[in-house]
């Protein structure tokens, strides 16, 4: 177990460090001058040379490299050029609304999803699963602001039933922060409860037609315990593994909610940051995500063993 | 196109209008799917014919709703949306194929070496993992925003996010193949590298190529909208559905033609490729279709 721990563990490092590697490399490898992109069409020369000192752009690149790298790790994700905050300080308030969005949206994704997957599965080639082949071919396909404004159109400007936009804080009240990202996460959602149900109906597919069901079965056990106890337990790694891998698209489509919605997460401060030219606030944004990427990954191979006991490293 | 290792798992119904029926039958996705593509292209491509001018502004006629002549009303701009819409397809449906064509390209070249040559797997799939950890959207914002916006950098934002998961695909292929009798008996009987390659291995990984490159295509034009919604995509003067929708969300309730109509162009074209991709994955390997 411990070998397997550390070897998965350096090669999450691997991979952070490519990551690294890749970013640092893209302002400095960019054909142009990212500087001059930056400061704007009438930048002076000055102002450009400026932006270029600030980025560290100057020195010889390994020099930059180690300067970079340990700003990173000291926790310095550098200065926004367009308000001269430190980054971190900007993403820390933003990051409330886009946690909610997140956390909703899989809690929502996962219930919704599962319990769809499942129901396809227990009968197969019936109703519930032929539909869930034509909700998943939708899923798949509608983008998130197309989905985002036809609700919003639906239910807040033709109904007033939930608020057309904004974000409310959760410590100002529970029902006003809920109300406002109901239509959000739906709409965020829909490809994701596509994709959760679709992996859980294969994966129980398969489990379904296993020897200990045929015994479950035979024992008299119900048919809620046989798919929950017997089926959904060992159906369950695979179900995991694609939540794991789907953060960073659901980051994606976090950036694209929070536009349609007028959320102002860190979804929004990256699209600022590119009306603002502010290429530390997205460098920053980018190497933090995949990081999270990077660990939540990591710890779905590691929760392996906690579904399922069989696996042993 | 189709190798012969593959050729018994597929059913040899001949190509032909007079089998129509029974290939739809057999095959409903990969006709309905590419029935609507093609209906959109032919949308798209004939516009000039049949469309009035997408960029003709009329100050007078901002905003309307729908009439007979204005299909499907008019923008904040007082141009035609209908036109804008059917011209939108014409970017969205470029950069949907450009973008898989060169992932599938791409991504067959590395999974290729990946696959074959042991020296580069372990840094190649590492790479493509460290791609594949970073959400794609913030990808194609952060190398745009260091170059300006335009067509050229817009199909390589969208294009780089989307290789590994072919350089996956096609190296997995690669890998279980080469190990096969017939492959090792090629090379036994001094095949050389590039004719192994050509005949042996390249064929079988052909099918599942195709099968991913819809799901590419139909992922690229997704991307492109999106970012053309941002604000990062597509240069404002060309009509695309994400520039579209971008510009006429401060309209959405007093003229909601303006963000659904390239909405649902949008929506049916993904649809289209997808439903495409789906029936292509059951024409390959008829196996998965009867276990599912």
């Amino acid at each position: 177990m411990a070998p397997y721990i550390l070897r998965r563990m350096v090669s999450a490092i691997a991979v952070m460090a490519m990551v690294g590697i890749f970013v640092f490399l893209l302002i400095r490898l960019t054909p142009g001058d990212p500087a001059a992109v930056m400061a704007g069409r009438n930048a002076t020369e000055q102002i450009i040379a400026g932006i270029r000192e600030q980025l560290g752009l100057n020195e010889p690149l390994p020099v930059q490299f180690i300067h970079w790298l340990s700003a990173m790790l000291h926790g310095d994700f550098g200065t926004s050029i367009f308000s001269g905050r430190p980054v971190l300080e900007l993403l820390l308030q933003r990051l409330e609304p886009t946690n909610s969005l997140s956390i909703l949206t899989l809690a929502l994704s996962v219930a919704v999803g599962v319990s769809f997957g499942i129901q396809a599965a227990w009968r197969a080639g019936g109703l519930v699963d032929r539909l869930l082949t034509v909700f998943s071919a939708f899923g798949y396909s509608v983008p998130v602001f197309v989905i985002g404004y036809f609700l919003v159109y639906l239910l807040a400007i033709s109904v007033a039933w939930l608020p057309v936009q904004g974000y409310a804080p959760i410590e100002e009240g529970f029902g006003d922060w809920f109300s406002h990202l109901i239509l959000p996460t739906i709409a965020l959602s829909l490809p994701f409860i596509a994709f959760v149900a679709r992996v859980t109906r294969a994966s129980m597919l398969e489990v379904l037609s296993e020897d200990y069901m045929r015994t479950a079965a035979a024992k008299g056990a119900s048919s809620y315990a046989m798919l929950v106890h017997h089926a959904l337990k060992n159906a369950g790694v695979p179900i995991l593994t694609v939540i794991g891998l789907s953060f960073a698209y659901l980051i994606g489509g976090v950036v694209l909610t929070e536009t349609v919605f007028n959320i102002p997460g860190v979804g929004r401060l990256v699209v600022d940051a590119i009306n603002n030219r502010d290429y530390p606030i997205i460098q920053s944004v980018l190497i933090l995500t995949s990081g999270v990427y990077v660990l939540i990954n990591l710890a779905v191979d590691l929760a392996y063993t906690l579904i399922d006991p069989r696996i042993r490293y | 196109m189709i190798s012969s290792a593959n050729i018994d798992a597929v059913p040899t119904t001949p190509l032909g209008l007079s089998n129509l029926p029974r290939l739809a039958r057999r095959y409903p996705l990969v006709l309905l799917g590419g029935g609507l593509l093609m209906l959109l292209i032919i949308l798209a491509l004939a516009a000039p014919l049949y469309a009035g001018d997408p960029q003709n502004m009329d100050p007078f006629v901002r905003l309307q709703p729908p009439s007979a002549e204005h299909w499907f009303g008019t923008d904040n701009l007082g141009r035609d949306v209908f036109a804008r819409t059917v011209y939108g397809a014409r970017i969205s449906m470029m950069v949907g194929l450009i973008s898989a064509l060169l992932a599938a390209c791409t991504g067959l070249l590395m999974g290729v070496v990946a696959g074959y040559v042991h020296r580069f797997d372990n840094v190649i799939m590492r790479v493509m993992d460290a791609l594949m950890s970073i959400p794609t959207i913030l990808l194609a914002i952060a190398l745009i925003s260091l170059t300006g916006p335009g067509i050229g950098i817009l199909i390589v934002a969208v294009t780089l996010p989307q290789t590994p998961s072919v350089t996956r695909l096609v190296r997995s292929v690669v890998v279980s193949v080469r190990e096969r009798p017939y492959v090792e008996a090629a090379v036994c009987g001094g095949a050389r590298l590039p004719k192994v390659l050509r005949r042996h291995i390249l064929p079988s990984t052909i099918p599942p190529l195709m099968v991913q490159s819809a799901i590419v295509c139909a992922d690229a034009i997704m991307i492109e909208a999106g970012l053309s919604f941002l604000g990062v995509g597509v240069p404002p003067e060309i009509p695309s559905w994400g520039n579209m929708i971008s510009s006429s969300r401060v309209y959405l309730a007093s003229a909601p033609l303006t963000i659904f109509a390239p909405g649902i162009f949008l929506t049916l074209t993904v649809l289209a490729v997808n439903l495409l991709g789906d029936g292509l994955r059951d024409l390959f390997d008829p196996r998965a279709k009867r276990r599912r």
